[in-house]
C-alpha cells in the first residue's frame, strides 16, 4: 500500500478540541486535535454542501458543519445524520517532532 | 419611458432559479462579520440546562392550560384557556421546531430530535421535508427560486398576509401536500430539488402517521360529539398560529432579495424577556442566520460581539411593524421596493451585486 506522507502543521496549531483547515494543491483538508491530545484528518468539505467544516464547531469526537449544523464523527468520517448523509473521507494522522503529518495514499 | 416590472418567479424550477445559477447567488459565499475565533467557539458552547429549564415550564404551560381548558369546557373559563393553550401549542411551537431542528437547543442529540419530531407535529410540518427545506433556506437566504421559506414574496399578497395569522396560509398548502405525500408517495418538482431521495421514504413514512393521528382524533371528535379533542389537536393550527406570525414577519419581510449578506435581509429585533422566551430568542435573527451554529441562549452575547459590524437593530417588535407594514403596502403598488438596510459607515455589503 503507497505511503504519502504530507507535512501539514505544528502539532500545537491546532488547539485542543478544534480543527483547522490545510490546503494542499489544489485539495482541502480538516486537522482535528481532540482534548487527549490525538489527531485526526478528513476532507475539508461537508459532504452535504460545498462547506468548509474548518470554520465548524469540534463537540469530543465530532465536528458540526458551520452553515447546516450537519455533523460527522471525525475519527472514522461518519455522517451522524440529515443533513450530513454521506460519510467523509479520513486520512491517516501522525505527530512527530512536534509536526502533523498526512498520509494521502 | 418606465420599465415594466417582470413577476419573479419564486417556484424552485423557474426562470428566476436559473437565473440565481447564473449570477452566482446558489450556494454562494456569504458575508461573516469578524469574531475570533476563541470568542466564537465559547459562544457555540452546547448546554442541556437551560432548554430542558425552557422546555420543562412549556410544557407546564401548555398541559395546565390544556387540562384547565378541559376542565372548563362549557364555561367562558374556557376561552383564556385555549387563547394560552393554542398560542403555546399553535405559535411557539415554531421556535421549538426551530431551534431543535438546528440541533443546538440541547447540547444531548436524542433530546434536540425528541423535541424536534414533536414541535414538526404540532407546528403542523412534516419534520423530514421541513428539515430539508430549513436546510435550503440557510443555504440561500431569500435569494428568489432558491429559497423555498420566502414568507412573502413580491408583490405581497395581503389578503393571503391576514390569512397567515389564522393558519389559513400554510394549512390549505401543508395539508394536500401531506396527503399527497401519504397516499400517493410522491414530491412536488420543488420538493424534489431540496430532499435527497434517500430521505423521501421518511417523508411518505411520517406523513402517515400525521395523517392518521389526524385521523383518529377527527374519529374521536365525531364519536364523543364534540369539537374538544380538535381543540386540543388540529384547530391550534388556526386559532393559536397569530403570535407565530407576528414574529415571524419580522425576520425578512420588506427587506432585500438576493443578497449575499444576512445583514441586508434579516432583521434583528430587541423583545422583552417574555417574548424572547416565547420566540427562543429567535429575535437575533441576523446572528442565528449568520452564525447558525449559536444556541440561542447565547444569540445576546454573540449580537453584543458583533452589533458594532451591523445595521441597528430594531428597539422593538412595534419598531419592526412601523416599517414592515408601510414597505408591504409599498410593496403592493411597487414590487420593485424593499427597504434597504444602513450599515454602519465604516461598512460595506460583501458581495454587492447588480440588482436583477
Amino acid at each position: 500500500m503507497n505511503e504519502n506522507w504530507i507535512e501539514a502543521c505544528a502539532a500545537d496549531a491546532v488547539a485542543p478540541e478544534d480543527v483547522i483547515r490545510f490546503d494542499h494543491g489544489d485539495r482541502t483538508f480538516c486537522i482535528y486535535r481532540t482534548t487527549a491530545d490525538k489527531y485526526y484528518a478528513t476532507d475539508g468539505h461537508c459532504t452535504h454542501a460545498k462547506v468548509h467544516l474548518a470554520g465548524g464547531f469540534v463537540m469530543e469526537h465530532i465536528i458540526e458543519c458551520p452553515k447546516h449544523n450537519g455533523r460527522f464523527d471525525f475519527t472514522t468520517g461518519q455522517a451522524k445524520g440529515a443533513p450530513a448523509c454521506v460519510d467523509l473521507k479520513t486520512y491517516p494522522v501522525k505527530v512527530e517532532a512536534g509536526k502533523v503529518f498526512l498520509d494521502l495514499g | 419611458m418606465p420599465v415594466e416590472f417582470t413577476p419573479r418567479d419564486y417556484s424552485l424550477v423557474g426562470r428566476d432559479t436559473k437565473l440565481a445559477e447564473e449570477r452566482g447567488l446558489a450556494s454562494a459565499e456569504w458575508y461573516a462579520c469578524p469574531i475570533s475565533r476563541q470568542r466564537l467557539k465559547e459562544l457555540m458552547q452546547r448546554r442541556d440546562g437551560p432548554a430542558l429549564r425552557d422546555t420543562i415550564i412549556w410544557f407546564a404551560l401548555l398541559i395546565g392550560s390544556g387540562v384547565l381548558g378541559f376542565l372548563t369546557w362549557g364555561t367562558w373559563w374556557a376561552v383564556p384557556c385555549f387563547l394560552v393553550y393554542g398560542v403555546i401549542y399553535g405559535s411557539t411551537s415554531d421556535s421549538r421546531w426551530h431551534e431543535s431542528l438546528h440541533r443546538t437547543a440541547f447540547k444531548t442529540t436524542w433530546m434536540n430530535d425528541a423535541l424536534y419530531e414533536l414541535a414538526s407535529f404540532m407546528v403542523f410540518r412534516e419534520s423530514v421535508s421541513w428539515r430539508w427545506s430549513h436546510t435550503r433556506h440557510h443555504t440561500d437566504t431569500i435569494i428568489v427560486g432558491r429559497d423555498p421559506e420566502i414568507a412573502v414574496p413580491r408583490p405581497p399578497n395581503l389578503r393571503t398576509i391576514v390569512l397567515a395569522f389564522f393558519g389559513l396560509k400554510s394549512a390549505p398548502k401543508e395539508f394536500p401536500r401531506m396527503l399527497r405525500h401519504a397516499f400517493l408517495g410522491r414530491l412536488d418538482p420543488g420538493e424534489a430539488t431540496f430532499i435527497p431521495k434517500e430521505e423521501q421514504p421518511k417523508v411518505f413514512r411520517n406523513a402517515r402517521i400525521y395523517v392518521a393521528i389526524y385521523a383518529a382524533v377527527l374519529g374521536l371528535a365525531i364519536y364523543s360529539g364534540s369539537v374538544l379533542p380538535l381543540m386540543c389537536i388540529g384547530l391550534p393550527t388556526f386559532y393559536g398560529s397569530w403570535l407565530m406570525v407576528v414574529y415571524g414577519l419580522t425576520q425578512h419581510a420588506g427587506l432585500a432579495e438576493d443578497v449575499l449578506d444576512h445583514r441586508l435581509n434579516c432583521r434583528t429585533v430587541y423583545m422583552n424577556r417574555i417574548h424572547r422566551y416565547l420566540y427562543w430568542e429567535m429575535n437575533y435573527h441576523v446572528e442565528h442566520h449568520m452564525f447558525p451554529m449559536v444556541p440561542y441562549h447565547a444569540l445576546g452575547k454573540l449580537h453584543q460581539e458583533i452589533k458594532s459590524d451591523m445595521p441597528k437593530p430594531y428597539s422593538s417588535i412595534w419598531n419592526a411593524y412601523c416599517e414592515i407594514v408601510p414597505a408591504l403596502l409599498k410593496q403592493h403598488k411597487d414590487p420593485t421596493f424593499f427597504v434597504k438596510r444602513e450599515l454602519p459607515q465604516h461598512v460595506k455589503p460583501v458581495p454587492a451585486l447588480e440588482p436583477a
